[in-house]
């Protein structure tokens, strides 16, 4: 009985969140926006993101390196570990990582800045002033997210794969030109794409998940529960949708 | 004119307006009161059209909002300007796009001629210079009195204050109640005001009404208020705590 009963709250859950979304996207494609909007949420969600992405994807690449030389060693082919960084950073690490790191930094402040809104009857306020909050507040964020993962991911990539590069010439004595070489060959432009697939999609979930959980708070209690239900929310689905595309992926030959 | 019949409205199986008739005339400013939690804000978010009743009708100017279609409904709410209780105060814009935000989002003008008519409404609540500002850096009688400036500076034809000098210091109360009064003499606005801060509420309405377990059982002007016989209106009027009103019925 209470497993029927979780099963209809996660999907009433994801209905709402599907209604959410269609709505968004609804006031995204009717009314034009201001440019200003968009990109003072791309400056906080994008731009003041690069810190942290590059921080954790340049040691991400440094680990996998290491994790995938002593794995390598056996066989005594430490020179394919370029392929494998690259391989690993563009299809799976750099979206995943770079979407967890944006879902915990911005997914989260998102939520609470929302919340606040809420609460405070900021966002009563929009309405009385015949704004609606999906157009004002939701849009442009899912706009900027749409528009910053793909290269927030591309440059989380890079900054792996030089990680890589550093384990790959300090400690293996790869040279720079062999080891950016064998990057490349490894890498087809369905690696990208797919990576870049990934991106576009984890992005649309930050967005709507993060939202959706700001307008749902009544006191400043509900405000910190909603940021963390975003936030393992967001993370959940995040790795339920990179299972599911990684599969159609695999079976479509991408 | 705001002709408000038979308006039922619950949260989560709990009733909070339960049948409100209501009539406020062209002009006039109403007071509505009531002890905190009795459904005053819960009624001016019905009027307004940002929450809809579960049944009963309100006529704003002769046309039910509540069979009105969210499109229209957002055309209605236009002709409302809304002081909120905290003032709501956009964080994240300067005072001036505050002021301002209805211009900005439902006019053509140009930037400088907003940015002119912010500094004529601000001058008309009293204050000067603070446009680049942000609400964070004012005190809560100045932001109440931005708040009143943004709900003004488009003439809405009904202006309501919700909890207009709550939190607020007592002189600042007084500038803000003045201020209201000039407003209303210059402006000519159809006001409602709701406060539980009778001493502040006599002082500016024309008539009034008291909200009592989801239910107006008294509407009037004040003198109807001081031959009134009901015992919960003597009771809140005296601020008694004991009498006919019991702490649940709120």
């Amino acid at each position: 009985m209470k497993l029927f009963k979780a099963l209809a709250q996660l999907f009433h859950y994801l209905g709402s969140l599907g209604c959410f979304a269609r709505d968004t996207v609804g006031w995204l494609l009717t009314k034009k926006r201001k440019l200003k909007d968009v990109i003072r949420e791309i400056v906080f969600i994008g731009i003041d993101s690069l810190p942290l992405v590059s921080l954790i994807s340049f040691f991400i690449g440094i680990i996998i390196a290491f994790q995938t030389a002593y794995q390598l060693r056996a066989f005594r082919s430490e020179i394919q570990l370029a392929t494998l960084v690259a391989l690993s950073m563009v299809r799976e690490l750099g979206p995943v990582i770079g979407a967890l790191i944006v879902a915990a930094r911005s997914g989260a402040s998102i939520t609470a800045g929302i919340g606040s809104m809420k609460i405070s009857e900021q966002v009563d306020a929009l309405e009385a002033f015949g704004v609606n909050p999906l157009d004002y507040l939701v849009v442009p964020k899912f706009l900027a997210l749409f528009i910053c993962m793909p290269i927030l991911i591309i440059y989380a990539d890079c900054l792996g794969i030089i990680g890589g590069y550093l384990v790959g010439t300090t400690k293996f004595s790869i040279n720079l030109g062999l080891y950016f070489r064998m990057t490349f060959q490894a890498l087809s432009g369905k690696d990208i794409l797919s990576g870049l697939v990934k991106s576009i999609s984890f992005g649309s979930i930050i967005a709507f998940v993060s939202c959706y959980e700001g307008f749902r708070p009544f006191s400043s209690i509900d405000v910190s529960r909603s940021v963390t239900h975003a936030v393992v929310r967001s993370f959940i689905l995040i790795i339920v949708f990179d299972c599911i595309l990684t599969a159609i992926f695999y079976f479509v030959g991408v | 004119m705001i002709k408000i019949r038979g308006i039922h409205r619950s949260f989560d199986n709990k009733e909070v307006l339960r049948g409100v008739d209501l009539t406020v005339n062209k002009g006039e400013t109403f007071l509505l009161i009531g002890r905190s939690g009795a459904g005053k804000t819960v009624l001016l978010k019905n009027i307004i059209g940002l929450l809809r009743p579960d049944c009963g009708t309100i006529h704003i100017d002769g046309v039910d909002i509540t069979q009105l279609s969210n499109d229209k409904l957002e055309k209605v709410r236009l002709e409302f300007g809304l002081v909120f209780q905290n003032s709501a105060l956009f964080d994240f814009l300067t005072i001036e796009e505050n002021v301002g935000f209805f211009l900005y989002q439902h006019t053509k003008l140009s930037r400088p001629e907003i940015r002119k008519k912010v500094t004529e409404t601000l001058a008309l609540v009293g204050l000067k210079g603070i446009e680049d500002a942000h609400p964070y850096e004012l005190s809560g009688g100045m932001r109440k009195r931005v708040a009143i400036a943004r709900a003004v500076i488009y003439n809405p034809k009904i202006l309501i204050y919700d909890e207009p000098t709550t939190g607020i210091d007592p002189i600042a109360v007084d500038k803000i109640v003045s201020l209201i009064e000039d407003l209303h003499q210059r402006l000519g606005i159809t006001s409602v005001v709701v406060t539980h801060d009778l001493e502040v509420g006599l002082r500016l309405a024309d008539r009034l009404a008291f909200l009592l377990g989801g239910r107006i059982i008294f509407e009037g002007n004040k003198e109807d208020l001081k031959q009134s016989q009901d015992d919960r209106l003597i009771q809140f009027l005296k601020g008694s705590s004991g009498g006919p009103i019991k702490e649940m019925e709120v």
